[in-house]
């Protein structure tokens, strides 16, 4: 290890962590120069996103210790992300954020290896994702984390006692911020709550009804909505509108200003109409940086073992003062995207029309009237009268062939099951194994979703 | 976590990895929509057609004939488009049949709470459909996003049936 020698005072802080025993360690840590190499060689993660986040959390996870890192963005460089993005320059407008972010850390880490990816995160093949041990998320918006999630939980697999699979846990580490507040959060598949088994925690998004805004404007806010959602429409009806193209923008907060003039409403400026439009909340430096350095040890600590890791959701405020404050959520054991789902085991020759009366009497789901979908084809639907029509022939099929003759997967089904003598509507996720398919016993060859 | 990782890249360069790995993900979404998909209960006069065909539940259309009121006789159709990470956030619906209606107006926007304002996760297609039915046979002059109209069945409410 060459460069450690010529540099002794490297790793120093570091090796404090992973070269000696301690009392907080996590299982199974195995002390000593190896960890810190395997470290170096064999630990792959991924940065989603080269923002306020992105640019602290490669700078933090290149200088403890992580060679291999990728970072994807889509975006390109803006004036307004100089503030706190330090990775770029004035002269770096208009250039892909994950090029230019690679290259800054490259040049002032050495030994990092950084490849950057400029394209939206939902181009990338499963395959793509399943490469990384650890994925490390600086996202901004509630689809973008669900559908990370979505991909790294369709990872896990189970035994047959409900457990998670060790190896096939894709460990993740969210990030957010907004103004002074942020939350950093430890997601392990199968162990924490994922993303989606907390959803509900978010508050419903503002939402003004439209009567206000077309007749009875009270606030900027209104007017600022008006000319985004129904003026907008009326005049250049046909374009969608673009809320990163500064001209659409620009016409929007002009068109604002009248409304807000007809109306005698003051307030409305720029950065109002940029905020309301596009949900903006303006960034401060210490908060990203705070929140990625909290990200950046959780990595280091899943990869390393070196210490325990967050459990599991840390909060952050600092509007006056400072507080932080970490909560320890529990996993929903129904959660579509992350639980276990009922085992149900079938000869390959069973029918759609079998499996579904089988569900009925099944212990664990007594449901009945079911509709069954799998990976986005649905099988057969009760309802409405056009779908059932369009379904009914699939009935007679054996599920094998109509799940493509794979020997395990996820198929969900909704329907009607009773409980204490009342019917409520059920949705389950279940996992259908055919029993005597070839590969079903090597659960390591068999597809999960 | 590095043994696993360490274990996991030296089986990789050991054995080809066969398995074909999965292409199509389905949101949380669009399972949350085939359940409300497949409890529907629609009123009389209500049908609905999807337009990409059986496996696509996020976009559709809605055509409703209402029974009773100032509409008696007519068709409007209603486009839904919902997002993916339905239900957090109400579908878009758009009216795609132009009408003289206090609560839509002549781009298609409609103005119904529950699609705003008042969306919870807990409420489903069938709750919206019944709120857009509602509108038709209790047209809503309180709130009105087509102001002529909506003076006009306060009112004259024998003019407004004429004009409908």
């Amino acid at each position: 290890m060459a460069d450690t020698e010529s540099q002794p005072s490297r790793s120093r802080d570091l090796d404090k962590l992973l070269l000696r025993p301690g009392n907080l360690v996590g299982p199974n840590f195995e002390p000593g120069p190896q960890l810190r190499a395997d470290l170096q060689e064999y630990a792959r993660v991924l940065v989603v996103g080269a923002g306020g986040l992105g640019c602290e959390l490669l700078k933090d996870l290149a200088l403890s210790g992580f060679k291999n890192l990728e970072v994807i963005d889509m975006d390109r460089i803006e004036v307004s992300n100089l503030n706190r993005q330090f990775l770029f320059r004035l002269q770096d407008v208009g250039k892909p954020k994950a090029d230019v972010a690679a290259k800054r850390v490259m040049e002032r880490v050495s030994g990092v290896n950084i490849i950057p990816h400029f394209s939206r995160i939902e181009d990338k093949d499963l395959d793509f994702y399943n490469d990384f041990n650890i994925i490390a998320l600086g996202l901004d918006s509630i689809e973008a984390r669900s559908y990370i999630n979505a991909v790294a939980c369709s990872f896990l697999e189970y035994d047959s006692d409900d457990n998670p699979r060790e190896e096939t846990i894709k460990p993740m580490v969210d990030g957010g911020t907004e103004g002074f507040k942020g939350h950093a959060r430890v997601i392990i598949p199968g162990v924490t709550p994922c993303f989606e088994c907390t959803i509900w925690l978010f508050p419903p998004q503002e939402k003004f009804p439209l009567c206000t805004l077309a007749e009875t404007p009270r606030t900027a806010a209104h007017c600022i909505e008006y000319a985004h959602l129904i003026k907008w429409d009326e005049v250049r009806s046909g374009k969608t509108f673009d809320p990163d193209d500064p001209e659409h923008m620009k016409w929007v907060y002009e068109e604002a200003v009248k409304r807000a003039e007809l109306f005698g409403i003051p307030g409305v400026t720029y950065s109002l109409t940029q905020g309301v439009v596009k949900n903006i909340i303006p960034a401060i430096a210490s908060t990203n940086a705070i929140i990625s350095a909290a990200c950046a040890l959780e990595t280091l600590k899943i990869a390393s073992g070196c210490s325990k890791t967050l459990s599991n959701y840390l909060t952050y405020n600092g509007v006056e003062g400072l507080h932080t404050k970490v909560t320890e959520f529990v996993k929903d054991k129904d959660c579509l995207v992350c639980g276990p789902g009922v085992l149900i085991e079938l000869d390959p020759s069973t029918t759609l029309q079998k499996f579904i009366n089988l569900l009925e009497d099944h212990p664990k789901l007594l449901l009945s009237k079911a509709s069954v979908t799998h990976r986005g084809n649905n099988l057969y639907m009760q309802a409405p009268p056009v779908l059932e029509e369009m379904t009914r022939s699939n009935l007679s099929l054996p599920l094998f062939g109509l799940m493509g003759k794979i020997p395990m997967d996820i198929v969900h089904v909704t329907g009607t099951t009773r409980k204490n003598d009342k019917k409520t509507s059920s949705l389950r996720k279940l996992r259908v194994v055919f029993k005597g398919v070839d590969g079903v016993i090597d659960m390591d060859t068999a597809g999960g979703a | 976590m590095i043994r696993v990782f360490k274990v996991k890249e030296q089986q990789k360069e050991a054995t080809e990895n066969a398995k074909g790995s999965p292409i199509k993900k389905q949101s949380v979404g669009e399972l949350r929509l085939h359940k409300d998909i497949s409890e529907l209960n629609l009123p009389n006069g209500c049908k609905i057609s999807f337009v990409n065909g059986k496996d696509d539940l996020m976009n559709f259309e809605v055509s409703i004939q209402p029974d009773e009121g100032y509409y008696l006789g007519g068709k409007f159709v209603f486009n839904f488009n919902a997002p993916s990470i339905y239900p957090h956030e109400a579908p878009k619906v758009k009216c795609k049949t132009k009408v003289y209606h206090p609560n839509i107006d002549l781009e298609g926007n409609v103005c119904l709470n529950i699609l705003r304002e008042d969306w919870k996760p807990v409420l489903n297609i069938n709750t919206i459909i019944y709120g857009l039915f509602h509108l038709f046979t209790q047209p809503d002059h309180e709130d009105p996003l087509n102001q002529e109209a909506a003076t006009v069945l306060r009112d004259n409410p024998k003019m407004f049936a004429n004009s409908v």
